[in-house]
């Protein structure tokens, strides 16, 4: 089972690998240098006060996104990989 | 002699290594014709001389943005004999997608896997020869920061500027990338992760919700006090020096006619020396401070805490950085704009960055707060009192820096923010000689010349008007006379105005000039003593009113010269200088106006 959310949606220490890269073609291009393609796995590991931009761990390095960037980076992930809690309710 | 170009991400020791190999024997400045800063530097290795080419630090070679098109026209060239990709351990994965780019463009690479140190304190180990296997050119393992591996570099680049080597053929970006993962996956073994939690820790501390703001906040704070609780010592040890210094000028200009030793000793000397003593101790504490806060890796994180304010202002989180510079000085605040990407938001940084104040304004400030209205009371009341609205005062300068950004992103700069993508390296040991000598080389000595460049004519020209008398008066007082009822609508009074006419080449001189215009003195009058300096005010008329107009005009007004210059040479554009000049000016007078106004209207003055 895969379910699909987009990068925006991902929170504090949760993973997925991206399926689809959509953000704009200047920003398509600054990921893809970052090494962000399709089949990647992100982590997010920090939010910034206002929630607004988030740091994500890609391929070893920290990177801070805003989150109207983060939402065109489509991703898919495991169900058994969302936490528990989430899918006891 | 050999030439040799260093390429490679951004925060990978390049500066570092690139240190380390030549020592004092390089020269930084800009690439021709472009405002990408470049640093050459020499080695000698077994009797051969090596030209050291530091390329921008970018993250790919697409020639998107100024640094990655230097970085790669240079490569392309072919005017290197050799280019070495400097990589970062901890992070190989990523590093190797700009390897692969860079063997697209030529053969003769070499790649040095740096930060082996950190790489081994994290639990991460890499496989050199395996990499060198896979990638088909030699690979040298360096920890720069604790001078390790550098002989075996050096060694590696005697090796490579000698044999021939040809490129691979072009690959598409995501063949890179993947092929990067691929690599990475085989020579990379990483085995604890202790540290790295102990990092994002550390991180959580310094971005969260509760404690990111206040935490920044409070070293801004304690960076801000210890230069300027630090620099007063060396300033009058400075003043002292030059006093007597002045002394023997005035021996050998006895015999001068007395305009020209006027000219020479009481205007040039006199202000270029004070402008000298007053800034130099300041800036040679605040920018080392600067640097090893930016070393340590802690400056990202203060763009990341306070991106959200700058989105709302369709401007670039980054632009916080360029104003904690600001405060140290405009000038290193116009040029540190360079690290914003976007040539719209970089202007936007540019326009607003005298909207800070820098520590130059700050003595006024505080001379002011502490006599109108800490009423020259002692004790830690009146100490956290004066604090606190000085506090106060730099959030004014946010908060307009904020409003203005905005204004300039509705209007003359408009756009949507661009793509926002920032790096937060790990935290790093700072390489503190290294900080010291680079902050007091790059960033105090470089103003510090304009600076004397602007203070020298301008002392030459106070003196005159101070000195030079036409039908009764001096110009000085013909001036001040003059603008009087025009700046009395602002709250001020004419000799305020003239005073930060004339005091364009520094903030620093502002308040003496005023000394010397209300004394009729004919050159700068030093104040040692607040209360008597709070006496003289009001006898020449200031009220609280004035007061507060002065320190809104001297926190919003014309950048200094150096400033203006710098800006200049970072725009290109005489159209961009006038703006960056009329906005700070408008904004000022706008504000100093409304309070005089409302004051008058409500009959509190």
């Amino acid at each position: 089972m895969y379910e699909a959310l987009n990068l925006s949606a991902l929170r504090e220490g949760e993973s997925a690998y991206v399926t689809e890269v959509n953000a704009g073609p200047a920003m398509d291009r600054r990921l893809t240098d970052l090494g962000l393609v399709r089949g990647t796995r992100v982590t997010c590991v920090l939010r910034s006060p206002a929630g607004d931009p988030c740091a994500y761990l890609i391929r070893g390095a920290l990177i801070a996104l805003r989150q109207a960037d983060a939402a065109g980076v489509a991703l898919e992930r495991r169900v058994q990989e969302v936490p528990a809690r989430a899918v006891a309710t | 002699m050999n030439r040799v170009a260093l390429a490679g991400n951004p925060n990978v020791g390049k500066s570092t290594l690139f240190n380390s190999l030549t020592g004092m024997r390089q020269h930084t400045g800009n690439w021709a014709g472009k405002t990408v800063s470049t640093a050459r530097g020499q080695y000698t290795f077994e009797a051969e001389e090596y030209q050291l080419i530091d390329l921008p630090g970018t993250y790919s070679l697409v020639a998107r943005s100024q640094e990655e098109a230097v970085a790669r026209d240079y490569i392309e060239s072919g005017q290197a004999d050799g280019v070495v990709v400097v990589c970062d351990a901890t992070c190989l994965e990523r590093n190797l997608i700009l390897v692969l780019q860079v063997l697209e463009l030529t053969g003769k690479v070499l790649v040095c896997v740096n930060l082996l140190d950190e790489a081994e304190r994290l639990g991460i180990r890499v496989d050199l020869p395996a990499l060198s296997q896979r990638l088909g050119v030699p690979v040298v393992g360096t920890a720069a920061g604790r001078q390790e591996g550098l002989e075996g570099l050096k060694a590696a680049i005697a090796k490579l500027v000698r044999e021939p080597a040809a490129a691979v053929p072009g690959r598409t970006p995501c063949e890179r990338v993947s092929l990067a993962e691929r690599y990475a996956a085989q020579v990379v073994r990483s085995e604890k992760e202790g540290r790295l939690r102990r990092q994002q820790r550390l991180d959580r501390l310094l971005t969260s919700k509760a404690t990111g703001i206040p935490l920044m906040l409070l070293l801004l704070g304690l960076v801000v006090w210890l230069t300027v609780a630090g620099a007063n010592i060396p300033s009058a040890l400075l003043t002292a020096l030059f006093a007597r210094v002045g002394e023997v000028l005035k021996g050998w200009l006895a015999s001068a006619p007395a305009w020209l030793a006027g000219v020479l000793l009481d205007g040039v000397y006199r202000v270029t020396a004070w402008v000298v003593a007053v800034m130099l101790p300041p800036m040679a504490i605040f920018f080392p401070l600067f640097t090893l806060l930016e070393d340590l890796g802690y400056l990202p994180r203060v763009a990341f805490v306070m991106d959200h304010a700058f989105q709302k202002c369709r401007a670039c989180g980054k632009q916080c950085l360029t104003m904690c510079m600001s405060l140290g000085c405009n000038a290193c605040g116009v040029t540190g704009c360079r690290i914003i990407d976007s040539p719209r938001e970089r202007l936007i940084a540019i326009l607003t960055s005298s909207l800070v104040p820098c520590n130059g304004k700050f003595p006024t400030l505080i001379a002011l707060i502490t006599i109108f209205f800490v009423g020259g009371r002692g004790g830690l009341l009146a100490s956290a009192e004066g604090a606190a609205l000085l506090l106060g005062t730099l959030v004014l300068g946010v908060a307009g820096t904020l409003a203005c950004s905005r204004l300039l992103s509705a209007t003359v700069l408009k756009g949507m923010p661009s793509s926002f993508a920032l790096e937060l390296p790990p935290f790093r040991r700072p390489q503190v000689r290294e900080v010291v000598v680079r902050s007091v080389l790059d960033r105090t000595l470089f103003v510090l010349g304009r600076a004397v460049s602007v203070a020298a004519p301008a002392g030459a020209a106070i003196w005159v008007m101070a000195n030079v008398t036409a039908g009764g008066g001096t110009l000085l007082a013909h001036c001040t006379g003059f603008l009087d009822s025009f700046a009395r609508l602002f709250g001020l009074d004419g000799v305020i105005l003239m005073a930060f006419l004339l005091g364009w080449p520094a903030n620093e001189i502002v308040l003496p000039v005023m000394l010397m215009a209300y004394l009729s003195t004919g050159s700068l009058v030093e104040f040692d003593d607040l209360a008597a300096l709070g006496q003289l005010l009001t006898q020449q008329g200031w009220t609280w009113l004035t007061a507060v107009c002065t320190m809104l005009f001297s926190l919003f007004h014309w950048p200094c010269s150096t400033t203006c210059l710098t800006i200049y040479k970072e725009t290109g554009s005489v159209k961009w200088t006038a703006l960056a000049i009329a906005l700070p000016t408008v904004l000022g007078l706008g504000l100093c106006f409304a309070v005089t106004m409302a004051a008058r209207l409500l009959g509190l003055a």
